[in-house]
């Protein structure tokens, strides 16, 4: 009977005192990988395919230049456009500023380039040439991974 | 004076904790919705300088240069010989691999280049499906050599190096893929 009693008498119950660390623990992962603004995207941009692949680990060295068609409204596309941040570039030769203003933010800097597939070599080779002029020499041509080849 | 003196002594002020979990929470979601943990992937080049004029490009010579040429209907020249894309990959292999044994490619890997030239209205995904090619080609060499050091494949070997710089297999058969500056104007 004495027991029973003792049985009764212990209440057990989960230690709720460090749940806020690892809460924060959690936070802080995903404060740390989170990027913040995406931009939105006014060229489309389907992404060629590629086998031969290597993944830029280090987000923050990364800087997005989009080629394609310009999106309008519905469904329809326009002419092929360039657009770096937030801005569809009218004129190329600004490229070569906004690189540069870039690099000597970020010496390191590799530049994405999400080209959509149907676009044509000209523009690419254009964007090339200012990105020569702007010291911007690491590049990569963002690609998806083969889906036929896995 | 014994009211005051009461009070100050209950006024051991502690914040609660307990809504602190919540508040952490809240954090928590916002930051996991806004989340994206896609890694970008794609083929990385380097491009060359801006010429200079003083500084004339060093120059290489024929045999060590295997020529990549694709025109505006997306016709693939290889060495001057009609061509497709699905042959780049050997044509790079056995251009590498040569070391000097035939006269028609490199003198050693160290010297080869890989050259390839586009049109204007080159087809971009052919442009990338070239450039895949190529660096397939490199991949398998990399492979080979590292399998032969005894690793599984040479994503195997990269990840064991203590620093990156001193890779071996790539010092060995160094990637040099160049981009031929497009003709001016059509």
């Amino acid at each position: 009977m004495a027991h029973f009693t003792k049985k009764s008498k212990a209440k057990p119950e989960i230690s709720t005192a460090s749940l806020p660390d690892i809460i924060f623990m959690l936070l802080i992962f995903f404060m740390v990988t989170t990027v913040l603004r995406e931009q939105e995207v006014q060229v489309r941009t389907i992404l060629p395919q590629a086998e031969a692949l290597t993944k830029i680990e280090q987000k923050r060295y990364v800087s997005y230049i989009w080629m394609g068609p310009e999106k309008l409204r519905g469904n329809a596309v326009g002419d092929t456009k360039v657009q770096i941040d937030d801005a569809v570039i009218e004129d190329l030769t600004n490229i070569r500023s906004i690189m540069y203003r870039k690099l000597t933010e970020q010496p390191r800097l590799i530049v994405s380039l999400r080209v959509d597939e149907e676009s044509e070599m000209g523009i690419v080779t254009d964007v090339h040439g200012e990105l020569r002029k702007a010291g911007t020499l690491r590049i990569s041509y963002s690609s998806r991974r083969d889906i036929s080849s896995m | 004076m014994g009211i005051l003196a009461k009070k100050k002594k209950r006024a051991g002020a502690e914040i609660p904790t307990s809504s602190m979990a919540d508040i952490a929470f809240l954090l928590l979601i916002f930051f996991l919705v806004t989340t994206t943990i896609d890694v970008d992937t794609g083929i990385g080049m380097t491009l060359p300088p801006e010429p200079d004029e003083t500084t004339p490009p060093p120059p290489v010579a024929d045999r060590n240069m295997l020529k990549i040429l694709i025109n505006a209907q997306g016709q693939v020249l290889l060495e001057d010989l009609p061509s497709s894309v699905a042959q780049i990959r050997n044509e790079v292999m056995t251009h590498v691999q040569n070391n000097g044994v035939d006269a028609r490619y490199s003198d050693s890997p160290g010297k080869a280049v890989v050259s390839i030239k586009t049109d204007r209205l080159t087809p971009y995904n052919l442009y990338i499906q070239t450039l895949d090619e190529v660096w397939m080609a490199y991949f398998e060499i990399w492979d080979t050599e590292a399998r032969s050091m005894g690793y599984a494949n040479y994503v195997g070997y990269r990840a064991d190096l203590e620093d990156p710089s001193e890779n071996e297999i790539r010092d060995k058969w160094p990637a040099q893929v160049s981009l031929a500056e497009p003709d001016p104007g059509n």
